[in-house]
């Protein structure tokens, strides 16, 4: 037993190799394979970079974004009833700091990304030298204080942040839309709408609205009525098996023929009508998913405590299926909000169909790189932002885990 | 346990579940008929009172209008139904190769997001995150306005060796062309095909019995290249050479020979290869995932090579997996490919709106319209069900 080391003269176990070197062996030159193709993705990677910083450099005039930022946000709407939007905005920030206080209780890495983006917005402004940039840092003083109630008083705020959450969407439909001819509120009419405040109405509504419609479509195709089974499955399977725009185009040229003469609809509710019929089936399959996840002992034990087969569905399975598939939901919001898109070619000026009319401006001509490149950004923050969000969200409440 | 009938008297029929089912049937299907008649009843009076009752006569008229591209004979003297022929044969073909593609981009970018590679991982997400965030229809215009219509004037045609030209009226790429062996040639091919898919077939069958599965589409394919390349210099001592190389060149104002692509359906392809290509790298991600890291293990522990555990462990099980969500990102890319009228490529609905303006006929040539997708995706649909049935019929 001599022979043993000495406790003093023991090594310690070999750490993973966390030098700067080392990590790159391992994810970067691992073998000879690995290291070529390193260097091939290196070098696109610096070429990319490269051509994107030289243009931003050297060739790219951003004159047809920043001159035409109001129309890019909210279209023709009239600048004197901008408070509006501005109010419902603040509205939104402060009920969304309440719920974060509420049911996340910790400010998360996200949080302080989404408070940064309007800092960010009003530095911006302040260089374009716009005077509406307080009104970001107002957005970011009324969440944190949402954020701070919510998180003191839990309790006593939950019930009004949900109802406040209910209500929010018809107070905005309200809001934007006004009543009355002219003065406080005036009407002003959806050809006025437009820009990003168009593609996020539509796609709001189209969620909204095809929600209940789609919960129902994936009753009626779960359902053990054949009559109701066959037309659930029918229309459910017509709608996903012809393309958004066809659907738009019937509701521009189609839907006026359908009723009775004299009777026109505007044109903005027609294109929702068509998101919504689509969206419903689509949310009628994702619903399904989440119905069949449920296991058989679930409604075998409503039916044991003498439930009804409304009181099964509304109080036992739907809650546990709708919370199964809240990922995907969002994944389909996200999928909708870009299909909003689809309505600059039936000529409605959503954040699409305004830079299109932004380019036939002949002082802007061959500007499309830099107008694309900023509405595909409008576009990828906020679907990249939804899923991110989604993605935490899940995580920390634990959602898809039960 | 049980109860007696007559303890407790018969549920009268109204509080009947059996009855009340019934009858919310019929009255759900009865109000949908009646609005149902109604709309129909609407939409056909509208007709009646514009002048154009709902008839599909007009299909046999003269179209009147030219089509940029045809795969077929088509000129403005053509039928409407001709028109629409042409549209859906575009489709079709925008659609296949897309698929085509887009398939072989997304499984790329899909192993290369389970890359170990950091570097190459980062680029493949960055890749994935940035098309799914983004609208086709926005990507679509992107690259028909400011990539497709940017190239250079024919005059200035960016070269790639000869091989092919970029410019702003369309890309020109080298292409065999059929000469005076052709005839002769495409019988040997033809033979040479059939011989190969034999080998293969017996190659599978072999490794079938034996239980050693013997790369029998490599085998295969190596039996055709090997019997085409010699039938063509039998075919070129019997009848002359089979094809030759067409390379564009610029005659006069523009190029002639080789293929030419249109920049109109350079955009929609290249816009559905890349945009679809994100999402099947998803797909693909997701099933090599599926895959438990047990069975990579034990095929390691087998004595396996990196590509055979691959091949013969993991890709058959993430198959299953994949192919479901796989055929719906091809439907999914066929029903997209009907934004094309954005970018001005002919394709069914972009022939389909020309005639609406034209004609006037909006409700018939959307119902056609509708119509035709939907047959793509029935289709599919029938083949999943066979797919799905199949591979359980293999499981167990």
């Amino acid at each position: 037993m001599t022979s043993l080391t000495p406790a003093k003269d023991i090594l310690p176990p070999p750490t993973e190799r966390s030098t700067v070197l080392g990590w790159m062996k391992k994810n970067l030159f691992g073998s000879i394979g690995d290291t070529i193709l390193t260097f091939v993705a290196g070098g696109l990677l610096l070429w990319l970079i490269f051509a994107i910083v030289n243009w931003i450099l050297t060739k790219a005039q951003w004159a047809a974004v920043t001159d035409n930022l109001q129309l890019y946000m909210k279209g023709q709407y009239p600048a004197s009833e901008d408070w509006r939007l501005w109010l419902l905005m603040f509205l939104l920030a402060l009920i969304v700091g309440m719920a974060w206080g509420i049911f996340l209780k910790r400010a998360e890495a996200v949080g302080w990304v989404l408070l940064i983006i309007p800092v960010v917005l009003a530095v911006w402004l302040i260089t374009l030298h716009r005077e509406s940039w307080w009104r970001f840092l107002v957005v970011d003083i009324l969440a944190m204080l949402g954020y701070f109630l919510g998180k003191r008083y839990p309790k006593k705020l939950a019930r009004p942040t949900y109802i406040l959450l209910l209500l929010y969407m018809p107070l905005v439909i309200l809001v934007v839309r006004g009543f009355g001819e002219n003065g406080f509120m005036k009407l002003v009419g959806t050809n006025l709408w437009g820009g990003l405040l168009l593609s996020l109405l539509l796609a709001v509504f189209g969620i909204v609205f095809s929600f209940p419609i789609g919960v129902l479509l994936a009753l009626g195709r779960q359902s053990k009525m054949p009559a109701l089974k066959t037309l659930s499955v029918i229309y459910i399977e017509l709608i996903r098996g012809v393309p958004l725009i066809t659907l738009l185009f019937m509701g521009q040229l189609m839907l006026p023929f359908f009723l009775p003469a004299g009777i026109t609809i505007d044109r903005v509710i027609r294109a929702v009508v068509a998101i919504i019929m689509f969206a419903a089936a689509y949310m009628a399959e994702n619903v399904r998913g989440g119905l069949q996840s449920i296991p058989k002992g679930q409604y075998e034990a409503a039916d044991v405590i003498g439930l009804s087969g409304w009181q099964k569905m509304v109080f036992i399975i739907l809650p546990q299926a709708l919370r199964a598939v809240i990922p995907v939901l969002v994944g389909q919001f996200i999928g909708l909000f870009k299909d909003t898109s689809l309505v600059a070619l039936v000529g409605l000026l959503d954040l699409l169909g305004i830079a299109r009319g932004i380019l036939a401006n002949p002082s802007y001509i061959g500007r499309q790189l830099e107008v694309f490149a900023f509405i595909a950004m409008i576009y990828w923050v906020f679907s990249y932002g939804m899923s991110y969000a989604s993605g935490r969200l899940e995580t920390t409440l634990g959602v898809g885990e039960r | 346990m049980t109860f007696k009938k007559s303890d407790h008297g018969a549920v009268p029929f109204w509080r009947d579940e059996r009855y009340l089912q019934i009858i919310a049937q019929v009255v759900v299907v009865a109000a949908l008929l009646v609005l149902g008649y109604w709309l129909v009843h609407n939409l056909l009076t509208g007709l009646e009172a514009l002048g154009t009752p709902l008839s599909f006569k007009f299909l046999g008229l003269t179209s009147q209008f030219d089509i940029g591209e045809s795969m077929i004979e088509y000129s403005r003297n053509s039928t409407y139904t001709q028109a629409l022929l042409v549209g859906l044969l575009n489709t079709i073909k925008v659609s296949f190769l897309g698929i085509v593609f887009a398939t072989i981009f997304g499984i790329i970018v899909g192993i290369a997001r389970l890359s170990k590679n950091w570097l190459v991982n980062k680029l493949a997400t960055i890749y994935v995150e940035t098309l799914r965030n983004i609208p086709l229809l926005v990507f679509l215009i992107f690259l028909s306005t400011s990539v497709f219509h940017k190239l250079p004037r024919v005059k200035d045609a960016l070269s790639a060796w000869g091989w092919a030209f970029l410019t702003n009226r369309g890309i020109y790429i080298v292409w065999p062309q059929p000469s005076g062996g052709w005839d002769v040639y495409k019988w040997f091919l033809l033979g040479s095909f059939i011989i190969g898919f034999i080998v293969a077939a017996i190659k599978f069958r072999e490794g079938r019995r034996t239980g050693r599965m013997p790369l029998y589409w490599l085998w295969g394919f190596v039996v055709f290249a090997l019997l085409a390349a010699v039938s063509w210099f039998i075919a070129q001592f019997m009848a002359g050479q089979p094809m030759y190389l067409d390379f564009p060149s610029l005659q006069g104002r523009n190029f002639k020979g080789g293929k030419s692509l249109t920049p109109e359906f350079m955009a929609i392809f290249t816009g559905l290869v890349i945009y679809t290509s994100a999402f099947i790298a998803e797909v693909v991600r997701a099933g090599i995932q599926s895959v438990s890291k047990g069975q990579r293990e034990a095929a390691t522990a087998v004595g396996l090579s990196g590509f055979q555990t691959m091949r013969l462990v993991i890709f058959p099980q993430a198959m299953r997996v994949i192919i479901p969500p796989m055929t719906s990102q091809y439907l999914n890319l066929t029903k997209n490919s009907s934004l094309a009228i954005a970018v001005g490529y002919p394709d069914l609905f972009a022939v389909g709106s020309t005639i609406i303006n034209q004609a006037g006929r909006a409700v018939e040539i959307i119902l056609v319209t509708m119509g035709v997708y939907l047959t793509f995706s029935l289709l599919t649909a029938l083949f999943m069900n066979w797919y799905n049935k199949h591979t359980q019929l293999v499981e167990r």
